[in-house]
């Protein structure tokens, strides 16, 4: 069984359905007696709402009701919440807004729902939203968070004096000013990392069933975590209790993140179901997933690294505004703050740290994690800033970071994370290697005949993924833990389901998670079916998202599998009378070492069922559970190398080639981990050059369909080179790092590292489109 | 509303549709075929992309009305009985789907541009022929891979044909 176990590039066993149009989203659900839904939204992006007149809309053809904020409140239906407390330097706890699933008095963001409109048809809603009559009074807005924090500019929330939610920092001030103030050379910048929109194809969606009979509700939703999903519902909006309400994620067309959060959607369909008697279904159209899906990125810092006389860096000091949106999103509040300023330090030997964050209510779509969240803004800041300081000081950008490379294990830096394996310079020399660095100049020389710009440019990243000790989390503010559960059964014919509390969303765990069972019982890996995504099937799970499948979710998997091979080699020992000890799982059979004797995996499972035969006091049946949770974070590291040419004449920019070398630790599927890479790569990729949210002044998304926000196409990219080493993971027992956000962590800032290497000038800020690298290129 | 008569994946089909029924629509809610998705709202994405008469169309740029007449197939109807497309073979083989959201639409495209370069194809003509499908999963990388392995694969098949006809 060694082609489909560990290690083996299997094929997908999730993709027959979805080649042959067999997958089931959302949106293919249909309940019988199912009305569909649409939201009436603000126009405004900050007005309070005088009236809201629904009269002649309820009378529209096909309509069953019209729902808005004040009915919801009245039948109890809490606040939208953020589920990670972050306290300010000064002690006091994050202002947290409150955020009504549906606005009552006032709406803060252009796509705030303020009404529910259901009827027969998705056209018939449709008209019908449009005839509910909102009275608003404007108010001024504010979108960008360094404006919203000035003297004077509109307030979000009574509850965030300022537009304040928290200042918060990390690290030691005095220490890094010494550091700055006894530096031999320090380089600053100014960094910004630009607003996005995760872009998932499949748009988000919501079908809420309330049954009266069982009293119970059911949720279809294109979630990434349905059992954070149905807590929270449960929990803190008053949908239903838990045993009352189930939650199911069936396939979910990518996330990235954006689809982690519990958005006000699901929650109003539920409730609405009830009020209206009828099962809702609501699918978001593509400008309503700009307007509304939880936005990425957004960061306004300046950061200064410090220098001895010997190059070596001595101190790091960072200042962020982070811009969080109209309202706290689930997670928000984690990703400027312990999925960012703990990176920090990168690959590098930096004694002394310093970050000051403060996050900041803006009337535009809340902010949250999106693929690599924080990480990718450590990364972009730090690579950006050591390039920066190679060029003033004269040095090779390479031998920079290479000259500062962590190389002992375990390494503690002074934000926290202690980094317990890696080796940063093979990542380097490989990416050096297969980008022909060295033949760079000449590659240069030939394209500047041609009348074209060529640069290149590095990016040495380094994650915290495998999120994380639940006790950990817990001391930082999480209000949730961060393990992960498995329940393996093995039928009485032998064959396998696990049931795991990570969500697969295009990760292809039905492959890789049946490796890993398939290898260890040498068991075929078409008899193992993985189960996940319903809150009725797997008691508990954490879902999917900071790479954290493999680290995690896997690891859950391989505990509960010790158990049930414990079980069957004691079962086998007594139908073979031999010692227990004595017993070893080979190709599909437990076998007593060293002799013929055996009895077939098959037969072992069958006598755990019929229970004739068992060793005294056993309990009969083969069924294991386990919960998992991690001693560490996870460090994936790696480098990855950018080469662009520039048109000057029309300011395009071509890559040339783009070469990823990434350190993952022990890999399942290299054939998966390779899709995860490149997608990773085509999103940054996508930040550097393409992608941009931009609102207008008065707080109008004026990048809210693909007419208008440029998403990498496939003519936008080159095939990538990438490739793996591996220092395995000491921290989890499969030695798994992660894969999942390394290619959208480490790519932008060795695009634009590569782009200002062409032009000849300090900085660019993203996205780097034609006509702005054009303008740059005149001044050339 | 409209009286239609058309074709679908082999299979007469007659029904009674709003004016403005988009021809996704029909197939989605009319059908049950939801193997073609609707992933944008301005006719970007190519999630929806179907064969109206053997060319890949956009099934949300046009109403159901107008495909009135017109032969019409999906993701689910390409496949030979179990036997999968060489082009859906071709996405499975070099991991050309994750989230499997835009490969209907994909496949389709792919379907058709193998079909109207018998020359076969190269990575260039790849990329610039899917301006009209995004992927957010696969940096495309192994979308090109599969559709110019499926291109070579098909070519081979249909050679021995070739010369037969000749």
């Amino acid at each position: 069984m060694g082609m489909e176990g560990i290690g083996a590039r299997v094929t997908r066993k999730e993709d027959k359905r979805f080649i042959t149009g067999a997958g089931r989203y959302v949106d293919d659900m249909v309940v019988p007696g199912m009305k569909h839904a649409v939201f009436v939204r603000s126009p405004h992006a900050h007005a309070q709402i005088k009236k809201i007149d629904v009269k002649q809309a309820q009378a529209m053809p096909g309509v069953v009701a019209v729902l808005t904020g004040k009915e919801l409140k009245a039948d109890g239906i809490g606040n939208l919440i953020c589920g990670w407390m972050i306290h300010s330097k000064d002690g006091s706890p994050m202002k947290m807004g409150a955020w009504s699933p549906l606005a009552f008095d006032r709406v803060r963001y252009v796509g705030d729902a303020v009404a529910i409109v259901i009827a027969d048809t998705k056209g018939e809603a449709r008209d019908a939203a449009e005839a509910v009559e909102v009275t608003y009074k404007e108010l001024k807005a504010v979108v960008d968070a360094v404006k919203a924090l000035e003297k004077g500019a509109p307030q979000l929330h009574p509850e965030a004096d300022g537009n304040l939610i928290f200042d918060w920092e990390i690290g030691d001030a005095k220490a890094t000013d010494a550091a700055i103030k006894a530096a031999h050379h320090v380089t600053r910048m100014k960094i910004v990392n630009n607003r996005l929109v995760p872009n998932a194809m499949e748009p988000r969606a919501a079908l809420g069933h309330y049954d009266k009979g069982e009293d119970h509700y059911t949720c279809w939703t294109t979630s990434q975590n349905p059992h954070v999903a149905r807590l929270v519902m449960s929990a803190f909006y008053n949908v239903a209790p838990e045993n009352k309400l189930r939650v199911i994620a069936p396939d979910v067309g990518g996330g990235f993140g954006s689809k982690i959060f519990i958005y006000p959607e699901e929650v109003v369909c539920l409730w609405a179901s009830k009020k209206a008697g009828v099962p809702v279904k609501w699918v978001a159209d593509r400008t309503e997933s700009f307007l509304t899906d939880a936005h990425g990125r957004d960061h306004h810092s300046t950061v200064e690294m410090a220098f001895d006389k010997n190059n070596r860096i001595t101190g790091l000091k960072v200042d962020t505004v982070a811009n969080l949106g109209a309202y706290m999103s689930l997670f928000s509040s984690s990703v400027p703050t312990y999925l960012y300023a703990t990176l920090l330090s990168g690959q590098y030997n930096i004694p002394a740290i310093h970050a000051n964050v403060r996050t900041v209510y803006t009337n535009t779509a809340p902010v949250d994690a999106y693929r690599g969240a924080g990480r990718p803004e450590a990364t972009y800041l730090l690579e950006r800033t050591i390039e920066t300081a190679a060029r003033e000081l004269g040095v090779s950008p390479a031998e920079l970071r290479r000259s500062n490379f962590i190389t002992q294990f375990p390494h503690q830096t002074p934000v926290i994370m202690c980094y317990d394996a890696g080796d940063y310079g093979a990542s380097l020399d490989a990416a050096m290697k297969a980008a022909d660095y060295a033949g760079f100049a000449k590659r240069r020389d030939k394209a500047k005949k041609a009348g074209k710009l060529r640069g290149i440019g590095m990016s040495c990243y380094i994650e915290a993924c495998g999120i994380a000790p639940s006790a950990a989390v817990g001391s930082l503010g999480a209000g949730v833990g961060l393990w992960e559960s498995a329940e393996v059964r093995v039928n009485a014919v032998g064959t396998i389901e696990v049931l795991t509390g990570s969500h697969s969303h295009g990760q292809g765990h039905e492959t890789t998670f049946a490796q890993l069972v398939a290898g260890r019982f040498g068991v075929p890996i078409d008899s193992v079916s993985i189960v996940h995504g319903d809150t009725d099937k797997v008691q508990m799970g954490m879902g999917t998202y900071g790479s954290r499948s493999g680290a995690v979710g896997m690891s859950a998997i391989v505990k509960a599998l010790d158990k049930v091979e414990a079980k069957a080699k004691k079962i086998a020992a007594h139908l073979l009378e031999a010692d227990e000890g004595d017993i070893v799982i080979e190709n599909g059979a437990l076998k007593v070492a060293g002799t013929d004797k055996n009895v077939p995996w098959f037969q072992m499972a069958l006598a755990a069922y019929t229970a004739h035969n068992l060793p005294s006091g056993m309990e009969a049946g083969l069924k294991e559970t386990s919960f998992y949770d991690p001693t560490n974070f996870t460090f994936p590291a790696g480098c990855y190398i950018c080469e662009i040419e520039v048109d000057p004449e029309t300011g395009l920019s071509e890559i040339i080639q783009f070469v990823a070398a990434d350190d993952f630790g022990n890999i399942i599927n290299p054939m998966i981990v390779e899709g995860q890479v490149h997608g990773g790569i085509a999103q940054g990729v996508g930040q550097a050059l393409l992608e941009g949210a931009f609102y207008d002044a008065s707080g109008q998304l004026l990048t809210a369909s693909y007419m208008d926000y440029t998403m990498p196409r496939a003519g936008d990219l080159p095939s990538f080179k990438v490739s793996t080493s591996n220092t395995p993971c000491p921290g989890n027992p499969l030695g798994i790092k992660g894969c999942g956000e390394a290619g959208a962590i480490g790519s932008p800032p060795a695009v634009i590292n590569a782009l200002t290497d062409a032009l000849g000038i300090a900085d660019f800020t993203m996205p780097a489109s034609p006509s702005r690298v054009w303008a740059a290129a005149q001044k050339h | 509303m409209s009286d239609i008569s058309l074709t679908v994946n082999g299979r007469q089909v007659r029904a009674t549709v709003e004016d403005r029924t988009l021809l996704v629509h029909f197939l989605r809610e009319h059908q049950g075929l939801t193997g073609t998705h609707v992933g944008c709202d301005t006719s970007q994405c190519g999630a929806c992309v179907v064969h109206v008469d053997g060319k890949a169309v956009k099934s949300c740029s046009m109403l159901a009305a107008q495909a009135s007449g017109s032969t019409v197939v999906t993701i689910e109807g390409i496949a030979a009985g179990a036997d999968l497309h060489p082009v859906q073979a071709a996405f499975k083989e070099h991991h050309g789907l994750q989230c499997g959201f835009c490969t209907p639409g994909m496949i389709m495209t792919a379907t058709d541009m193998i079909a109207r370069h018998p020359e076969g194809l190269d990575e260039a003509t790849v990329r610039a022929e899917l301006e009209g499908n995004i992927c957010r999963c696969t940096g495309y990388h192994n979308i090109v891979k599969a559709i110019l392995a499926a291109s070579q694969a098909m070519s081979k098949a249909s050679k021995p044909k070739a010369k037969k006809a000749a």
